[in-house]
């Protein structure tokens, strides 16, 4: 009788992923780590197989690696970068099987069952994916067997595929740390004369049990395959992109348009499915001489309404040359951002909206950066009380509330000749002789200690309003601590 | 719009209309709108800067800003002469969007588009610091004039000063 197919597990483990990965960029010679600040040491993290050659380690300082090993060289460690990299692999892996999961922090799990004669075997199988790693500069490691924990102990500490059929057999040979026990169990079965698996396998189970608990005889059992264990595969991150041929090549802007609609239309609806909208949006379009051009729309805000990003496309697509014709049009949202539903209100939302899409076509024109809005900041200097910000990525926020009156136009500091506390009766500025009419101050502002700041070097500043006899309005300042006169701004 | 209290008069008018406002200049400005002098006039969130890399893109922005109706008024400072064709499509795009669109432009280099030319200077007088002298320079439809105003700050309007009480 037929009992379905035999379940098979394959176990990759990159014992050097980081320095491997670091090394394939820049290659060197030689004894090599990647350093890593822990335990508020600096402390070598990974190491490749030269400087393990020369007696260093995981773990140790670096200081210590370095007088080991004079000629060392290092580079600082990114273990974020080396998880970004695994899910890399992962993606790769899916080549073999669709059912690949991540091992910890370096190692993958594929479940092979049944697409394994599709690559003439299974030791073909792991030659081929330990040939591909090893030529792409990994230093791999690969075990086969019934179940993960077979699998596991096989890629750590053995080598090769372990039959169908009895695992005990297979992976008995091997020392109880196969199991994926923590150290400390492992140093205390050894310590009971249980080194080896198969040791394990035949002491009485009821004993082992009160003096570890349930978790060393999990592992063995979920090893042994006893005990089920699943391979949980990640999901594959949502592809926002979709692209339409075309039987005859097209070149008029309205056909184009006409096209883009359509590819929008389902653009969208795949966005408001993940409740994202695109922040930035790709339309690739192929010519028939096999020239593209690229149209990219960077949005004032996340956006998954066809409707509204639609005409937002006509200026770049106005600018395409469309040569001979275009045949392929590709729509991709590079960019995606969280957009939740909201309540709508009919009354203010359509000025909203109007000027959010005014900013994206100024956007397309001048960049979305060039388009700003102020930010109250908290701050008593002047120059410092509010900042400029993106307007595309910040809301307007209220809450400027000048204590004193402040110039409507703000400048670098210009000197002007004057001395004494009091501002001078006449003087000159931007080529114009003025005569102090009135002037209202001081108001004294001081420096932020705490800040450093090229312009307030000269110490605290007393301000004045100063009312010219021929009409301008300045704002002035003088320093007692350096003393000078200056005007950084004017009023009206 | 010129002379030097040209700004305070485009912020009046922005006050005056509600709404957004776009502020349009070139990159290479150097003096900055300050939002805390401005709050007299109108809410700071309510104004939009752009900075443009040339006066072609600074019109070119306008003419959008203006025929996009999003915004009440579009204030852009130009620093070259504006010709026919750029006014009249700047006339057309503010009669299209409904906006006001205001150029600030140095002394003496109006466009001959323009339906209006002001030019502002702030007035000194022993009492008050706000009064400013309007002169209209130019005026497609009716007549030039002088007008002194001074600004109140708590009903965010100008009010008019008779020449006699300057």
């Amino acid at each position: 009788m037929f009992d379905g197919m035999q379940r098979r597990v394959v176990s990759l483990w990159f014992p050097r992923l980081a320095s491997d990965r670091a090394l394939r960029s820049r290659p060197i010679e030689g004894p090599f780590v990647l350093t890593l600040k822990q335990k508020n040491a600096n402390r070598v993290y990974c190491l490749n197989a030269e400087a393990e050659r020369q007696g260093l380690h995981a773990g140790m300082p670096y200081s210590d690696a370095r007088a080991f090993c004079p000629d060392l060289r290092s580079r600082v460690a990114d273990p974020q970068e080396d998880l970004r990299f695994l899910h890399v692999l992962r993606r790769w892996a899916t080549q073999y099987c669709p059912w690949v999961g991540l091992e910890d922090a370096e190692g993958l799990v594929l479940d092979v069952t049944g697409s394994v004669h599709l690559f003439g075997g299974e030791e073909a199988l792991l030659a081929e994916m330990s040939g591909k790693l090893q030529r792409a500069g990994f230093e791999v490691r690969a075990g086969l067997g019934d179940t993960r924990g077979a699998a596991w102990a096989l890629a750590h500490y053995g080598a090769g595929v372990a039959p169908t059929g009895d695992m005990l057999c297979a992976i008995g040979a091997l020392p109880v740390a196969a199991l994926r026990l923590e150290a400390r169990e492992t140093v205390a079965l050894q310590r009971l004369g249980l080194r080896r698996v198969s040791d394990l396998a035949a002491a009485a189970r009821a004993p082992l049990t009160r003096r570890f608990g349930p978790g060393v005889l999990r592992r063995l059992d979920q090893a042994l395959g006893a005990q089920p264990e699943d391979i949980s595969p990640l999901a594959e991150a949502p592809h926002y992109g979709v692209r339409i041929t075309l039987p005859e090549p097209i070149g008029l802007v309205d056909d184009v348009m006409a096209g883009t609609r359509r590819l929008l239309e389902q653009l969208c609806h795949k966005l408001k499915a993940q409740e994202v909208g695109a922040r930035i949006l790709c339309l690739t379009l192929d010519r028939v001489d096999h020239d593209s051009q690229q149209v990219e729309l960077r949005l004032a805000r996340p956006l998954h309404d066809p409707g509204r990003i639609l005409p937002l496309f006509e200026r770049g697509v106005s600018d395409i040359d469309a040569g001979f014709g275009i045949e392929r049009l590709r729509l991709e949202a590079t960019r995606v951002e969280d957009v939740h539903a909201t309540q709508m209100n009919h009354v203010s939302a359509g000025r909203k909206d109007q000027l959010e899409d005014l900013i994206t076509r100024i956007g397309t024109r001048i960049g979305l950066d060039n388009i700003q809005r102020f930010l109250p900041a908290d701050s008593h200097i002047p120059e410092r009380s509010f900042t400029l910000s993106s307007a595309a990525y910040c809301e307007p926020q209220s809450g400027w509330a000048p204590a004193r009156p402040r110039p409507l136009l703000l400048f670098a500091p210009e000197p002007i000749s004057g001395s004494g506390p009091h501002p001078p009766q006449r003087f000159r500025w931007r080529r114009m002789a003025l005569t102090t009419g009135r002037a209202i101050g001081p108001e004294r502002i001081c420096p932020e200690w705490w800040l450093e700041d090229e312009n307030w070097r000269s110490g605290l500043r007393d301000y004045w309003r100063v009312e010219t006899q021929q009409g301008r309005r300045l704002w002035l300042f003088h320093t007692p601590q350096a003393p000078g006169w200056f005007v950084q701004g004017e009023f009206t | 719009m010129c002379g030097a209290a040209a700004f305070s008069f485009a912020f009046g008018l922005a006050a005056r209309l509600g709404g957004q406002s776009l502020w349009i200049r070139e990159s290479w400005e150097t003096g900055k709108i300050n939002p805390d002098g401005i709050a007299d006039f109108i809410d700071p969130a309510d104004l939009l800067l752009c900075h443009a890399d040339s006066q072609r893109e600074v019109l070119a922005v306008a003419e959008e800003a203006l025929r996009s109706g999003a915004v009440t008024l579009v204030v852009m400072t130009l620093s070259k002469p504006l010709g026919l064709t750029e006014g009249r499509r700047l006339q057309l795009a503010a009669r299209d969007g409904n906006a006001v669109g205001l150029a600030l432009i140095p002394e003496g280099m109006g466009s001959n588009a323009a339906e209006t030319r002001w030019r502002c200077d702030p007035v000194f007088v022993s009492r008050d610091s706000t009064l400013l002298k309007w002169e209209l320079i130019k005026n497609k439809s009716g007549t030039l004039g002088v007008w002194y105003v001074r600004w109140d700050a708590a009903s965010r309007r100008f009010a008019m000063v008779s020449p006699a009480g300057k």
